[in-house]
């Protein structure tokens, strides 16, 4: 045990060594580092506790290369739709994915929607995002977002729900209302993904709840993490869209996407408790049940 | 009439038993009622949080707007009610300010949706949007439960001198109910219950505690027309 702590205690002592603070931002939420460490720049929430968990990350050597596991899977998106015209991004963080799009998808609009003017401001000066007339940020909470343009009868082709961190769950941003909203601001055949964990009695009820809002879901499970991204779409079947352009495959690779084999993850078997209540507005204790 | 005055004194005495128990049970269930209102606002504050998210977020400016609001929804609640026990206090009145929460929680449960609806088409900025949609949903039945606490200050205190004593006492109590309001709702009633359940919950917990006040007061006016008698 003596040995087990003080190999503990050396541990992190080295990777706090490695990991060098080059800023530290004040927010209003939470205050924001950004570490470099083995050639990677990543922006983490401050905290006391032992674990850290990065909520953006670059490499400095290659910076085309997607370095989180969930962010090449989310590219699988475009399996079903290879060239949309509009993108909602919910979640901003480091900005890598409308900077990946920009690469991929130049004609295509992409607005990315972050609560936290500080990570918006991060993400330009460290991380390389620039915003011009097709990438655009907007400073609001992602529901209101939301709501505000289905009244201006915006219409967007994919929506991308990255606003979940590990600790903390933006609970209006998980229930049945809330989904609903995302599907009518879909264009018909739209798609929607979203970054979520497993590993708590949430697993069921988020699961249900995007059931019963979306029928059909397809899953792509991590294979190193506890997290999964959920593809859903507005429209009657999903599987059926499913088809790899080879162009857009080659274009991936250098992001470190290999979209075939993400594509022949897929799933859409229901592994969860079906009999569980969905999330709503009137009831929705996502942060209790996620421990 | 030789045997009559000592059973008249026994039946005195046993009225004046009652009556010091009564008042015992009077100030018991004054202190039970105001725990009941801390319990209520603060689970009613938490609640708020809930209904604004889907409008305006769960932004720090909505929880700002939200307690912004209760604080100064209790602060005219504080001045009225002291106010208000200027002019002849009683019990029945002491009711009256519960019934009145009850019923003044409704509009919240019904009309929140049209209310921030309605807001949401009218002001953009989410800050101010949450600061009018708190205002309006949450403004009134707050001050009304704040005027508990220094009314029941004034039914409580029997002299000037302990008076501090029996207003910090009432602080205590209602401020623990606070507490209590607080942990129950966020650790267990929002697992539990859907939101509109907790406000009906509240509703019912204001009108019970009303009725209760009123039940005493009946008692009392019983008890002092025999003891009238008796002397």
């Amino acid at each position: 045990m003596k040995y087990l702590f003080g190999f503990l205690l050396l541990f992190c002592f080295c990777s706090n060594l490695s990991a060098r603070t080059i800023h530290k931002e004040r927010s209003i939420y939470r205050n924001i580092v950004i570490v470099e460490q083995n050639n990677k720049r990543c922006m983490r929430f401050e905290t006391r506790r032992r674990s850290v968990s990065n909520q953006a990350c670059i490499n400095l050597q290659d910076q085309d290369k997607l370095v989180f596991e969930y962010t090449q899977s989310l590219m699988a998106g475009l399996a079903f739709n290879p060239s949309p015209k509009r993108i909602l991004i919910i979640g901003l963080g480091g900005g890598t994915l409308p900077k990946t799009f920009a690469k991929i998808l130049p004609q295509t609009e992409v607005v990315s929607v972050e609560i936290d003017p500080a990570v918006a401001k991060l993400a330009k000066k460290y991380f390389y995002y620039e915003e011009n007339d097709k990438t655009q940020t907007a400073i609001k909470d992602g529901r209101v977002y939301i709501k505000r343009a289905l009244k201006k009868q915006q219409t967007f082709d994919w929506i991308i729900l990255d606003a979940f961190n590990g600790d903390y769950i933006p609970e209006h941003l998980l229930t049945v209302e809330f989904l609903t909203e995302a599907k009518s601001l879909l264009v018909p055949g739209g798609l929607l993904s979203a970054n979520t964990f497993n590993g708590s009695r949430l697993y069921d009820y988020e699961s249900v709840t995007y059931q019963s809002v979306f029928k059909e879901l397809q899953i792509l499970h991590s294979v190193t993490k506890g997290n999964r991204i959920i593809f859903a779409c507005n429209c009657e079947k999903l599987s059926s869209k499913i088809n790899v352009d080879q162009q857009l495959k080659t274009a991936l690779v250098p992001f470190g996407v290999d979209l075939d084999s993400l594509v022949k993850r897929l799933s859409s078997k229901i592994d969860w408790d079906t009999s569980v209540p969905p999330l709503t507005d009137q009831f929705s204790p996502a942060n209790l049940l996620n421990q | 009439m030789v045997y009559r005055l000592p059973i008249l004194g026994n039946t005195c005495i046993l009225w004046l038993y009652l009556l010091l128990d009564r008042l015992l049970m009077k100030k018991v269930t004054i202190l039970t009622l105001a725990f009941c209102a801390g319990f209520s606002i603060m689970c009613f504050e938490l609640l708020g949080g809930r209904l604004l998210a889907p409008y305006f977020g769960s932004s720090v400016y909505v929880w700002g707007s939200i307690i912004t609001v209760f604080m100064l929804a209790l602060s005219i609640g504080y001045l009225t009610g002291g106010k208000l026990s200027l002019f002849r206090p009683s019990l029945r009145k002491y009711a009256i300010i519960f019934i009145l929460s009850a019923i003044s929680i409704m509009p919240t449960i019904f009309f929140s949706e049209a209310i921030m609806d309605w807001v949401f088409e009218l002001v953009e900025d989410p800050r101010y949007g949450s600061l009018l949609a708190s205002t309006l949903l949450f403004l009134v039945p707050t001050a009304v439960m704040g005027m508990v606490a220094p009314y029941s200050v004034r039914i409580l205190t029997e002299s000037k001198d302990s008076s501090g004593q029996t207003a910090g006492f009432l602080y205590f109590v209602s401020t623990l109910g606070s507490a209590i309001g607080t942990i129950v709702t966020s650790f267990y009633l929002v697992l539990w219950l859907e939101i509109d359940q907790i406000l009906w919950l509240t509703f019912s917990l204001m009108l019970v505690a009303g009725i209760a006040a009123f039940g005493i007061s009946y008692t009392r006016s019983m008890q002092s027309i025999k003891l009238e008698n008796c002397v």
